[in-house]
């Protein structure tokens, strides 16, 4: 059976458990892989899988799993031809398979699988005893491994693709263990989502309809309503320049995906670097954009302001004076202070920080942190800043900015 | 319930190419009768597999088209009940008959079919997170209750469902086991020139070489907003055919560059990067 090729797929992280199992079952059972590998490759893949990022993972299963087949060139043994045309017959998981499929960890399913290693090396007998089966098992790189085995000669023609296509890792760049968990984040950001009332009157409102019939000595009134639509704007500014690019370059990107998914009425993102001096550019470069006061004035007070950045600077860089231009000027504002400015003007701001928390008590990352609430910026800290940017309305003042 | 038909595979159709790995997909969801799950890239033809689909097993084609606010009950049926609330206030027809105000959803619509159909449910990603798992449930039961009406809605045939997902929001974990897979990969050249030829039958072969090879090139171009994709290669196909254009090359010169890149940002960054250093043409 397929058991062994299913947990080659749970050590790489494909969570394949009993559901899976027997769809496969059902697949072989009709006879979809047509008695190929080619075909197992395909079936196998759309009822295992179930998101581009676990392609890759599946490939490296299948490559490991069917390596005799890759290394001997394409070709394929007598042992898997026979199973794959007797998966007709026999596709059944017993209750047994499928209890151990669902109880095992990977870390047991790798000490099984040394234990059968040497169990079968012991015997010599080309390996037909596979975990609970108790019949021939066609799978385990090691049955392709020893010889007597193989049918050689015969290019496997159609039959080499499957292999082709998986040592290809064209899904590669889909995985997404790479990055630091941005799935995550982006899931926590999904929870800025918020709706209002907007729009043509065309949806029923019964509650008012009901009162507005009732003081009308029951003759009907029919009140309608605005439909809810999403109503969340955002204003995101990231500190560029340095260290903190590749968080900018990730958070601009997990903001246009939230922002897209689910429909931001409005999304600016800025950059400065180190803090704002007046000015919020349009580009990591550091161009375009716009002023502190030309965006308080555009931008109303329930825009959702996140700001971005390690607010780790020496000291006397929050007081530098600049005009709104961002030129140095000796009767300008402070950079603390056009910091300030912001936090007054939205209503909902937050500051995320990818510096390790113990490190917020002194220096300038405390001195930002008395302007903005600050939250870290991983997926904890990150859901917490959501919940924060969310919650209800306060009384403007009240917070004090502690 | 009436059994899965007898199996039928589907290996697309004559305007729809497709290749191993999708048709066992299809086959798949098919013969199991689990929903499928398509994801890509725009323009990879998600939702034209459904119409295919359809097209070619000779069943009629209901599409969903998911939007923000859509859900899942939405798909079942809607009460209207401002036309009764109206009805009843202007004496219009017999309001007391509350079914002549039940309207059904797509999804209703393909339970009540007298025959097997296709539902494609176009961007699932739209909506509600909760969505796809109220879907789920009404998937799975295959059958739902008018409440105003007391009336059982129940499936006589159980629909082939497409679910075409653009690839930017999770999905449920229960969701996704419930689905058959298929992530569609953006075409290659060859399979590319293939889905040209269905759209533009006879198109010179010089042209359509040249118009691929730029059209690969800009796609390979990393500082773009939005990459072109095969409806906009189409597009932009049938307007230098129109026009009579047999010479192509990828500089600022490009003929009706705007049929393949949608954003002026990338039409600047195309210029500066491809230009032969002399200023563009605003
Ligand atoms: N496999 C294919 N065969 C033929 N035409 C295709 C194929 N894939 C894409 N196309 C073309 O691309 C266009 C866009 O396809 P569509 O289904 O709307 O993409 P999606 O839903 O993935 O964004 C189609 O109208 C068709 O012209
Ligand atoms: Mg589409």
């Amino acid at each position: 059976m397929f058991l062994p090729f299913f947990y080659e797929l749970r050590r790489r992280g494909v969570k394949v458990g009993a559901q899976e199992a027997l769809a496969l079952a059902g697949a072989l059972k009709a006879g979809l892989h047509d008695s190929s590998l080619d075909g197992f490759y395909h079936v196998a893949r759309a009822l295992l899988v179930h998101s581009e990022t676990q392609l890759d993972s599946f490939d490296q299963a299948f490559l490991s799993h069917f390596q005799g087949v890759e290394t001997a060139g394409l070709e394929l043994t007598q042992e898997l031809m026979s199973w794959l045309e007797e998966a007709r017959d026999r596709p059944q998981l017993t209750p047994e398979e499928m209890a151990l499929l669902e109880a095992l960890d990977p870390e047991e399913i790798r000490r099984l699988f040394e234990e059968r290693l040497r169990e079968q090396k012991e015997r010599h007998d080309g390996g037909n005893r596979w975990i609970g089966t108790g019949g021939t098992s066609p799978f385990g790189n090691n049955g392709f491994a020893r010889g007597g085995m193989r049918v050689g000669g015969k290019a496997g023609g159609k039959q080499g693709m499957a292999m082709m296509q998986a040592g290809a890792r064209r899904y590669a760049g889909y995985r997404d263990d790479l990055v630091l968990d941005t799935r995550q984040l982006a899931v926590a950001l999904r929870k800025l989502r918020a709706f209002a009332r907007d729009g043509a009157p065309d949806e029923l409102d019964i509650d008012e309809s009901i009162s507005a019939t009732a003081r009308n000595a029951g003759e009907l009134e029919v009140v309608t309503r605005p439909p809810r639509r999403p109503n969340t704007r955002v204003v995101l500014a990231m500190d560029v320049g340095g260290s903190m690019d590749p968080y900018a370059a990730v958070m601009s990107r997990l903001f246009s995906v939230a922002s897209q998914a689910t429909h931001f009425k409005e999304l600016r993102t800025y950059y400065f670097h180190n803090c704002v001096y007046g000015k919020l550019y349009a580009t990591p470069q550091l161009t375009g954009g716009m002023t502190v006061p030309e965006l308080v004035a555009q931008v109303g007070r329930h825009h959702k302001l996140v700001m971005v950045g390690d607010a780790s600077m020496a000291p006397y860089e929050l007081a530098i004076r600049t005009d709104a231009e961002g030129r140095y000027k000796a009767d300008g504002q402070e950079g603390l202070t056009w910091l300030m400015q912001l936090a007054q003007h939205f209503e909902r701001n937050v500051w995320l920080n990818p510096e390790p928390m113990g490190s917020w008590r002194s220096g300038s990352i405390a001195m930002i942190a008395q302007v903005f609430p600050m939250f870290s910026l991983t997926v904890e800290g990150l859901g917490e800043a959501v919940a924060h940017l969310t919650r209800g309305r306060t009384v403007k003042g009240a917070a004090a900015r502690r | 319930m009436t059994p899965a038909p007898p199996s039928v595979r589907f290996r697309g159709t004559d305007s729809y190419l497709t290749h191993e790995g999708l048709q066992a997909a299809v086959n798949c969801a098919l013969t199991l009768q689990r929903p499928l799950l398509v994801k890509g890239e725009p323009g990879t033809g998600k939702t034209l597999l459904a119409e295919a689909i359809a097209q070619a097993l000779g069943h009629k084609l209901l599409t969903w088209h998911v939007k923000s606010t859509t859900r899942a009950q939405d798909g079942l049926y809607v009460y209207d009940t401002v036309q009764r609330l109206y009805d009843s206030r202007f004496g219009d027809g017999d309001v007391r008959d509350i079914r002549r105000y039940i309207r059904m959803g797509p999804l209703g619509e393909a339970f009540s079919a007298p025959e097997r159909v296709v539902l494609l449910i176009d961007e699932v990603d739209k909506a509600d997170l909760e969505f796809p798992n109220d879907l789920l449930h009404e998937l799975d039961r295959m059958r739902f209750r008018v409440t105003e009406t007391n009336d059982e809605v129940a499936a006589k045939h159980r629909p082939i469902v497409v679910i075409t997902s653009n690839n930017e929001k999770e999905l449920p974990d229960a969701f996704l086991r419930r689905c058959v897979f298929h992530f569609i990969d953006f075409p290659d050249a060859e399979l590319m020139r293939r889905i040209v030829d269905v759209h533009h039958p006879g198109l010179d072969a010089a042209l359509a070489d040249q118009a691929l090879k730029v059209f690969y090139e800009l796609r390979g171009f990393t500082r773009l907003r939005k990459r072109p994709s095969t409806s906009e290669l189409i597009d932009w196909i049938a307007v230098l055919k129109a026009q009579g254009v047999s010479d192509l090359k990828l500089d600022e010169n490009l003929p009706f560059l705007g049929a393949l890149l949608k954003k002026e940002q990338d039409l600047v960054s195309v210029a500066e990067a491809f230009g032969r250093g002399r200023r563009t043409r605003a």
